[in-house]
């Protein structure tokens, strides 16, 4: 993440990017959602949502991504926790111990008969923790001189 | 709690008050509130005289921590009681001294009552307690107190230096008592010495037997200023004169006395026992004796003259003790040791005590304590040289003073030691008269140095710091009190015999007794032409000689270097011990990491290698390994060959990359042993690290950038070698010896049924595990926010510029 002071025109590379970190992003979210039943969860998908924001990096500037996506990853970290906690937290509510998940099939209209798991609400977590984590390492090591 | 429990506590309780006092009443010298509470325990432990008398004892008991055993229980017998009148009588006179020796202006008079009466409640417990574990506790405070009074003026180094040489020695003696306590608890299974005695015998033919005993002796050696322990007491005479003559003539010095008559009853029937104690006792007699000559400073000679009178009670104890070999009472010569011992203890305690205030009067009123500039005195402090003169004629055996009664009794019992037939005695026995005479005679020649030397001879008044006087009057009272005892008991000796002696003596030997029987002491004045009278015209006759010819042959004692001492000793192992460890630490904790590192694994190695050996746990078992494929060869070498080159490449950057390359392989690994999170994983973990690297391989200051290779070290590489090949060897033996099966059967039937999943990975990391992943969670936020603050949060960035 160099600082060049002469401006390239990077033609290609921006658009290029533009179309990719959408591809990558809904893959990392396909990562996410098919984590119990398919390899993946929420620690890859964390990962692929943070790659595609680091290629958005890499094409554009800093100040331009943060203006975009306006997010604070440490609160993004600190949410990710919470959410995790919480999941833990409302098995008290049933009288169950800490962290026991559980799951019911729901029929959604236009997808069907659908699992709904609180394992996926703790996934969420870990997804959310992960791009923190990983977006509050890069950025910071970044913008240092 | 009883009254006894109230009187024991009581100078502890009373000392809180005393910083009071000192603030309300400035006015008023702080001592006189404290003199009235040594007097009235004084009276209160006279009221036991006609109890223990009658050979009773009184126990009374509190609890303190009694599922341990450990119970404050208070015992009042013969010996305890003896010493009781010791600390509470000459703690008052004391005191009553102290109060015109230290001006109220001028020092800080609270914290010294406070540690003296911290020391009475101390001695006092040590004496009364029979409980061991409670008695440790009082010996420790004793030696804490005496290490406070030591260093009282504590702004002199010698003072320091006294009250740390005390204190290390004490406490280390002390140290070992508690092991010989514990020793005792694991033989008996009891702290209270009323329960051990009666199983002496059981304890006699324990194993712990002689380190128990050598333990309790090693404690009362180093309190009671033993050879070569005795090195503490001539330079613990920093201290103010009152506290020289309390804790170092006539109470703490004896605890290791009382110590040894109190065990006599457990440890005396061995061998081992006596030769230690009178044995040692007798080196102590003789040392300090000859050494006390040498001085010349009146307290030095004191306190080698106490070191010396300590170890000729101490060998009559020791000789005592080897009664008990003897049945029969009534002609059982060798008790007489014992009651020469207890007499002693009495009288050495008397004139010990004036002479110690004698010499604090001396040093008052002139202004020096060294014999060569004193001389003359006779005239200007009359009173003086006839305290003096008495405690130093008693102090040398001398008629018709109580030190002659005791030294005859003394010579008696050394005497009756050539008539023993046991412990080698018939051979060796005829050392013990011949040391105490050679001893007496160098007693002898000391006190009359400390008489004559003072008082005598030319009067150099230009030399003294102050134009001497008599001492006013309280200060003389103390002394005189204790002077007239001297005379007293040596008049009328019977006095003590049956109300404190004969009780006394049934404490330390009470196997001898038949039950109701008395001890008969009698202590005579005369008994005829015999051949102690005879050692003692000896000791005279030759001590006047030596003494008049002494300027001729002092000179021997420079012939003797002062390395071989054991003070020289003491200093050398002190300075030795502190620049050893010095070195050492400086020597292994170089704050290289990289030498703690080969600490490490060093000691990993040789752990895990000894425990693989020592238990015979390697062992090689194929029956349970699958084939290998083409693709796993491959891989490795892959791997081995990216993780050796590793070591071998110049650049950093080539190194960054192979380790990568690594990574990936390990990935493929991965793919191949069909782990496909984790080989997603791996991918892209193991591509962010390599960025990092290179971020950091980017901010590497330029000068240090330089290209090497790394540098071939024979100690790393065989600590490397055995680390991998340990841990080889273990991963191999725990394949090997697998002992259960997998639970891993239970996840595969239940990750679809129980938590509708079939990704079992995820399945198991967010619902059966999913409490490790909620804190693998935390630990990568906390990475997070710690990089965070690492790179924004520098506070001292203003000042590096």
């Amino acid at each position: 993440m160099k600082k060049t002071h002469v401006k390239t025109n990077d033609v290609i590379f921006q658009p290029v990017t533009k179309v990719v970190a959408f591809i990558i992003i809904i893959y990392s979210l396909h990562l996410f959602f098919s984590g119990h039943y398919t390899p993946g969860g929420g620690f890859i998908g964390g990962l692929m949502t943070a790659a595609a924001f680091v290629l958005l990096l890499l094409a554009f500037d800093v100040k331009t991504v943060e203006k975009t996506l306006n997010v604070d990853y440490i609160k993004m970290t600190a949410t990710g926790l919470l959410i995790a906690v919480l999941t833990g937290l409302g098995s008290f509510f049933y009288n169950v111990p800490f962290l026991t998940q559980t799951f019911s099939y729901v029929d959604i209209p236009l997808l069907g008969k659908t699992a709904l798991a609180t394992a996926v609400l703790f996934d969420l977590g870990v997804y959310l923790v992960v791009i923190g984590v990983t977006m509050t390492i890069i950025q910071t090591i970044g913008e240092t001189e | 709690m009883s009254y006894l429990h109230l009187a024991i506590l009581a100078p502890l309780l009373f000392s809180i008050f005393i910083p009071f006092f000192y603030k309300i009443f400035r006015r008023i010298h702080t001592g006189w509130f404290v003199l009235p509470l040594p007097i009235i325990l004084f009276i209160y432990f006279l009221t036991f005289i006609p109890i223990t008398s009658n050979q009773k004892t009184i126990i009374e008991s509190l609890n303190w921590i009694p599922s341990l055993g450990i119970n404050f229980t208070a015992k009042v017998d013969g010996l305890g009681l003896l010493f009781a009148l010791l600390i509470t009588g000459i703690g008052a006179l004391v005191v009553l001294y102290s109060i015109y020796y230290l001006a109220k202006d001028k020092e800080k008079l609270n914290t010294f009552y406070v540690y003296l009466l911290l020391f009475m409640g101390a001695m006092l417990g040590v004496v009364l307690s029979d409980n061991l574990i409670v008695m440790y506790a009082f010996w420790e405070l004793t030696s804490f107190s005496s290490f406070l009074l030591i260093g009282y003026w504590y702004e002199r180094d010698k003072s320091r230096y006294g009250a740390q040489k005390s204190m290390l020695i004490t406490v280390f003696g002390g140290l070992a008592m508690l092991c010989g306590i514990i020793l005792l608890y694991i033989m008996t299974g009891t702290f209270s010495i009323t329960e051990i005695v009666p199983q002496s015998n059981e304890i006699f033919h324990h194993a712990l037997f002689i380190p128990a005993l050598l333990c309790i002796l090693l404690g009362a050696f180093t309190k009671s200023a033993q050879f070569p322990f005795y090195i503490w007491l001539p330079d613990a005479m920093e201290a103010p004169t009152p506290v020289s003559a309390y804790l170092h003539s006539a109470t703490m010095v004896k605890a290791g006395i009382y110590l040894v008559a109190r065990f006599t009853p457990v440890f005396g029937e061995s061998s081992v026992w006596f030769w230690l104690v009178a044995g040692v006792g007798m080196i102590t007699l003789i040392w300090g004796s000859v050494f006390a000559v040498k001085q010349t400073d009146l307290k030095s000679i004191l306190a080698f003259s106490t070191v010396s009178q300590l170890g000729l009670i101490m060998s009559l104890l020791g000789v005592g003790a080897a009664a008990l070999h003897y049945e029969a009472l009534d002609d059982n010569i060798f008790t007489v040791a014992t009651t020469a011992a207890i007499f002693h203890l009495i009288n050495h305690a008397t004139f010990k005590g004036s002479l110690f205030m004698a010499a604090g009067i001396i040093d008052h009123e002139t202004g020096t304590r060294d014999i060569h500039k004193l001389g003359g005195l006779m005239h200007v402090m009359p009173i003086t040289f006839t305290i003096s003169m008495i405690g130093a004629f008693s102090m040398a055996g001398l008629p018709p003073f109580n030190g002659f009664l005791s030294k005859e009794m003394f010579f008696t019992a050394m005497v009756h030691v050539t008539e023993m037939d046991i412990f080698n005695l018939e051979t060796w026995g005829v050392l013990f008269p011949v040391i105490a005479w050679f001893a007496s005679v160098f007693t002898f020649i000391y006190c009359m140095i400390l008489v004559f030397k003072t008082f005598m001879g030319k009067y150099q008044p230009e030399k003294l710091g102050k134009k001497p006087h008599e001492a006013p009057i309280g200060m003389l009272i103390s002394p005189i009190i204790l002077v007239s005892l001297v005379i007293i008991f040596g008049l009328f000796p019977n006095l003590l015999s049956d109300s404190l002696i004969s009780p006394a003596m049934a404490a330390v030997l009470p196997s001898l007794l038949q039950v109701g029987g008395v001890f008969e002491v009698h202590i005579t004045f005369w008994h005829g032409l015999t051949i102690e009278l005879f050692m003692t015209m000896g000791v005279i006759i030759m001590g006047l000689i030596l003494y008049k010819t002494y300027p001729k042959w002092k000179k021997i004692y420079k012939a003797i270097p002062e390395k071989l001492s054991i003070n020289g000793f003491y200093d050398g192992t002190i300075e030795r011990s502190q620049s050893v460890s010095n070195k050492l630490m400086n020597m292994n904790m170089n704050g290289s990491i990289r030498s703690y590192l080969a600490y490490i694994f060093a000691f990993l190695i040789i752990i895990l290698s000894t425990t693989l050996i020592w238990k015979n746990a390697f062992k090689l078992d194929t029956s349970n390994v699958s084939s290998i494929g083409v693709y796993e060869v491959v891989l490795a070498i892959f791997v081995m060959v990216g993780s050796i080159s590793i070591l071998f490449v110049k650049s950093r950057m080539t190194s960054i990359i192979l380790l990568g390359a690594v990574g990936y392989t390990v990935s493929l690994f991965y793919v191949l042993f069909r782990a496909p999170d984790l080989a997603l994983t791996q991918l892209v973990i193991e591509t962010i690290s390599v960025a990092l690297f290179l971020v950091c391989f980017y901010h590497l200051p330029k000068l240090r950038k330089f290209e090497t290779r790394l540098t071939f070290k024979l100690t790393n590489a065989l600590i490397s070698f055995g680390v991998g090949a340990v841990v080889t060897a273990i991963a191999l033996s725990a394949h090997s010896n697998k002992l259960f099966s997998s639970i891993s059967q239970y996840y595969v039937e239940n990750t679809y049924e129980e938590a509708a999943g079939k990704n079992m990975v995820n399945v198991i990391l967010v619902d059966f595990r999913g409490f490790d992943t909620l804190f693998e969670i935390t630990v990568l936020a906390i990475a997070a926010l710690g990089i965070y603050s690492m790179i924004k949060l520098r506070l001292n960035r203003g000042k590096e510029g």
